[in-house]
């Protein structure tokens, strides 16, 4: 398979994992928070800064209906991951010599 | 296991923060030796693979999910420098766009996830494959068996963390006890969805795969004869 067929057919994977399939993701707390609220300290988190922003708990604002404003959030999510890892590692590739022809 | 604002105090957190710049100034400078026009894109997909795959929660029984952590897979298919890297930039997406984690707890979360558990997913992959055989089938059961053992490392290290910096009174053992057990069943859909992935970049493009290097490279080379070579 080729570097770029690979790419461009996981990076689709990725974008239809946090764009459509990730509406049937189990709500349930996650083990963390289940083993906070047994424990006893789960109502100590407090709301993070970015709680009121515009993607916040994977909710689009202003988007009424779950599974687009869910889908819709994961796909922005996913598209700024991308460009933000996919720059950050191509500025920071080894830039290969460029070998002579024989 | 994002930790959300709150749970532990300022001091740990700014420790924990300190540790997190501390490992991303190293894996900037080790990332270089990892990356090239070839392995670069792989690592842009697998920082967005885990994005998407963090967003899949998977019920564990109990009322309890778990989702992929992605250090193992990480580490695996693009190297530990790299690794570390492609973790931070999603935690730092989810903790400031989609308010996943917290904010002043965005240290502690880069610490237990792209630093334990992507050292402990690297240690373990290693020790596994000094054990199994040298061959290019065995990196996805070495990746399997590494991320069964990040989910719990992580878990143990926030345990001693709210230990150390928690906002409320609770027992040591309790705590430590139920977050490793946890993570423990977590760690299975861990390791069931990393030795998938890798197994199939591994029969697509085995000399993408960071873990596989070393088998490649043992392989015997295929010998043409060079013109006037005397062939036997």
């Amino acid at each position: 398979m080729r570097l770029k067929t690979l790419v461009l057919s996981g990076f689709m994977i990725a974008v239809l994992i946090a764009g459509v399939a990730s509406y049937y993701a189990s709500s349930h707390p996650d083990g963390l928070e289940y083993v906070a609220g047994l424990t006893g300290f789960g109502d100590t988190a407090r709301d993070s800064a970015t709680a009121r922003g515009p993607l916040a708990d994977y909710r689009t604002r202003g988007v009424a209906n779950d599974r687009l404003s869910g889908g819709l959030a994961g796909v922005l999510g996913t598209l700024t991951v991308g460009g933000l890892a996919g720059g950050l590692f191509w500025l920071l590739r080894r830039r290969d010599v460029p070998r002579e022809h024989s | 296991m994002h930790v959300p604002d709150g749970f532990l105090d300022a001091p740990t957190s700014l420790a924990t923060g300190a540790v997190a710049a501390a490992a991303m100034a190293v894996a900037l400078r080790g990332a270089r030796r990892e990356l090239d026009d070839r392995t670069a894109p792989m690592a842009g997909l697998v920082a967005t693979f885990v994005f998407a795959g963090q967003m899949m929660n998977f019920p564990v029984g109990a009322g309890t999910s778990g989702h992929l952590m992605g250090g193992a897979l990480a580490v695996v298919l693009v190297g530990p420098y790299t690794a570390v890297l492609c973790i931070s930039v999603v935690l730092i997406v989810q903790a400031l766009l989609l308010a996943d984690g917290g904010v002043t707890a965005l240290g502690t979360n880069i610490m237990l996830m792209a630093v334990v558990a992507v050292g402990a997913a690297w240690l373990m992959f290693r020790l596994v494959q000094l054990v199994l055989p040298r061959k290019v089938s065995s990196v996805p059961v070495a990746a399997g068996v590494a991320a069964a053992a990040s989910v719990p490392a992580a878990a143990a290290v926030f345990s001693v963390l709210y230990l150390i910096g928690g906002t409320a009174p609770i027992d040591a053992s309790t705590l430590l006890a139920a977050m490793v057990s946890w993570h423990v069943v977590i760690g299975l859909g861990e390791a069931a969805i990393t030795a998938l992935v890798v197994a199939s970049v591994v029969r697509a493009r085995p000399d993408l795969v960071h873990g596989a290097q070393r088998v490649l490279a043992e392989r015997p080379l295929l010998h043409l004869p060079q013109p006037g070579e005397v062939v036997r």
